[in-house]
């Protein structure tokens, strides 16, 4: 995928993206109670295709025959086996209260274009209903609607196969409990659960583009899923707004720059040292284009400014001509958002260039003693940092000594094994 | 030039496949069959639903193909070549190979001798 942007990835996942439909409407049909159902059908319909296209080649609308096979599937398992499954005809949110005779056209109204979209977000707003924890939901996610095999899942989040299952098994136990539906929320409480939605999509890319120990393909597979996934959201006219915007921004800042990230060995580059010329000029664009849409609201966003601070990094001609000050400006509209340790610990880098070692160590103060961060191995990565540039190379080696400690990234290892041999 | 057929046994896909497996699979056979197309050697082929009857006498028919797994008949395919070594030099890229499927070649026989 080198040669092509996570965006247009899309087109080449068929089987995926038309998996995570189809898992939408039919839990919408049949329930989250009967999910393994809902997977039999859904592979079943795949299957079909494949063994089909095999030989006759593609046809015009893949999708639509996928669709297609899947609508009968689910027909004629109800048919047979109604008893069997227990599917509650009397369920208006289920299924109509139409006689049996009725199945095929009541069945063709959930396979219109606009009631899968309403069925794919309303299952993405469901995967992220609050009481589920974060990495459920990116779990449940990618391996309902991003058609991922358990053990894709496995490998995109370094866990294994068994700790997956039950991530997923959790989830759905929780849905039966709580007869959770794919719904988008009415409006009263649509802005609450799209933040949860918007999190976890945020949560998604950074599993992507931060774990240095990912092989570049998996890395690149998860960013793409995250974008495809926001895209969905900005297709539709109720999730469509200004935050969903600026997140597929920032998405668009942090991709065009992945490659320039890592070289072929996996070891870390720094910003300061990147090839600028490696980065996708055309996503950067895009993401200008979904910023200057984002501007349209009177909210400003976490997803806003930092979206606006990879926006100074993509277009600085280079590290030191860097808009620092603009940049500074923005964390500290981020600090009056959140009180994010993390946030301070980035102003601060921002800052050392700005205005020096000095003012970024005092800014460093207030976080001392933290309990959370003096165990993350990037806070003592910028403190070396400070101290490096102030000439206190033994205090320098101490900080990147323990940060090394810290992280269990072996790329991160060198990177600061690295740091320790220049410094 | 003859014409041969190719009775492709076995091997479909385990149900297990993942969608990005399945993707890629089908990616195997779309490329192997468009070259068996712009090389002029593909005539036709079709893929053959699993279930079947099967008549033993004017009598008798069974409800199901007379072998299963991995004899069952999964497709076929007709081409052209020069000759049967031809034949099986272009079968051996066929992606089924690598699914466990086998793949017998007959010649046609031609009603005209040459």
């Amino acid at each position: 995928m080198s040669n092509s942007s996570p965006i247009d990835q899309t087109v080449n996942h068929l089987f995926r993206q038309a998996s995570g439909k189809m898992v939408a409407v039919l839990v919408k049909i049949f329930g989250p109670e009967h999910y393994t159902l809902v997977e039999d059908v859904v592979q079943d319909a795949l299957l079909s295709g494949l063994e089909t296209w095999k030989f006759n080649g593609i046809p015009d609308n893949p999708e639509a025959w996928l669709f297609r096979v899947a609508r009968n599937k689910a027909i004629d398992m109800i048919r047979r086996k109604k008893h069997q499954y227990n599917i509650d005809f009397s369920d208006p949110e289920q299924l109509p209260p139409s006689a049996e005779y009725m199945l095929s056209s009541t069945f063709d109204q959930y396979w219109q274009d606009q009631a899968i979209r309403d069925d794919f977000l309303g299952m993405m707003f469901a995967c992220c209903h609050p009481d589920i924890s974060p990495e459920n939901q990116v779990t449940f996610i990618l391996k309902s609607l991003c058609g991922f095999s358990t053990r894709e899942v496995a490998r995109a989040f370094l866990t294994s196969e068994d700790t997956i299952s039950k991530r997923l098994y959790r989830t759905k136990e929780f849905f039966r409990a709580n007869n959770i539906r794919p719904h988008i929320p009415p409006p009263a409480q649509l802005s609450g659960r799209l933040d949860a939605v918007l999190n976890s999509l945020y949560l998604l890319f950074n599993e992507g583009y931060s774990a240095t120990q990912h092989e570049q393909l998996v890395r690149e597979d998860i960013i793409a899923q995250a974008i495809y996934l926001c895209q969905s959201l900005l297709d539709h006219a109720h999730t469509r707004q200004p935050r969903t915007c600026a997140l597929m921004a920032l998405f668009c800042f942090h991709a065009a720059r992945i490659h320039s990230r890592l070289q072929a060995d996996g070891t870390i580059i720094p910003l300061s040292r990147q090839d600028r010329r490696q980065w996708d000029q055309a996503l950067i664009t895009t993401g200008n284009e979904w910023l200057n849409k984002a501007a349209s609201g009177a909210t400003l966003s976490p997803f806003h400014l930092e979206a606006a601070i990879a926006y100074e990094h993509c277009i600085a001609p280079g590290y030191a001509a860097t808009n620092w000050k603009m940049i500074l400006t923005y964390y500290d509209a981020l600090l009056q958002l959140t009180k994010d340790p993390v946030i301070l610990l980035n102003r601060s880098v921002a800052l050392l260039e700005y205005a020096g070692a000095p003012a970024a160590l005092q800014s460093l103060e207030a976080l001392q003693g933290h309990r959370q961060l003096s165990r993350y191995y990037l806070y003592h990565a910028v403190l070396g940092e400070i101290y490096k540039s102030m000439n206190e190379k033994e205090k320098a080696v101490a900080c990147f000594e323990q940060a090394r400690q810290l992280t269990t990234a072996q790329q991160e290892q060198q990177f600061l094994s690295a740091k320790i041999a220049d410094t | 030039m003859q014409e041969f057929l190719l009775i492709i046994r076995g091997g479909k896909d385990p149900g297990n496949a993942s969608p990005q497996e399945m993707q890629q699979t089908l990616q195997h056979w779309q490329k192997w069959m468009g070259e068996l197309i712009a090389s002029g050697n593909y005539i036709g082929g079709q893929n053959l639903e699993p279930a079947g009857l099967t008549v033993l006498n004017s009598t008798t028919v069974t409800d199901r193909p007379l072998v299963e797994g991995k004899e069952l008949v999964a497709g076929y395919l007709l081409l052209r070549a020069n000759n049967a070594a031809e034949a099986a030099e272009l079968t051996k890229g066929c992606p089924g190979l690598a699914q466990g499927c086998t793949i017998e070649i007959r010649a046609i026989r031609q009603l005209h001798l040459s």
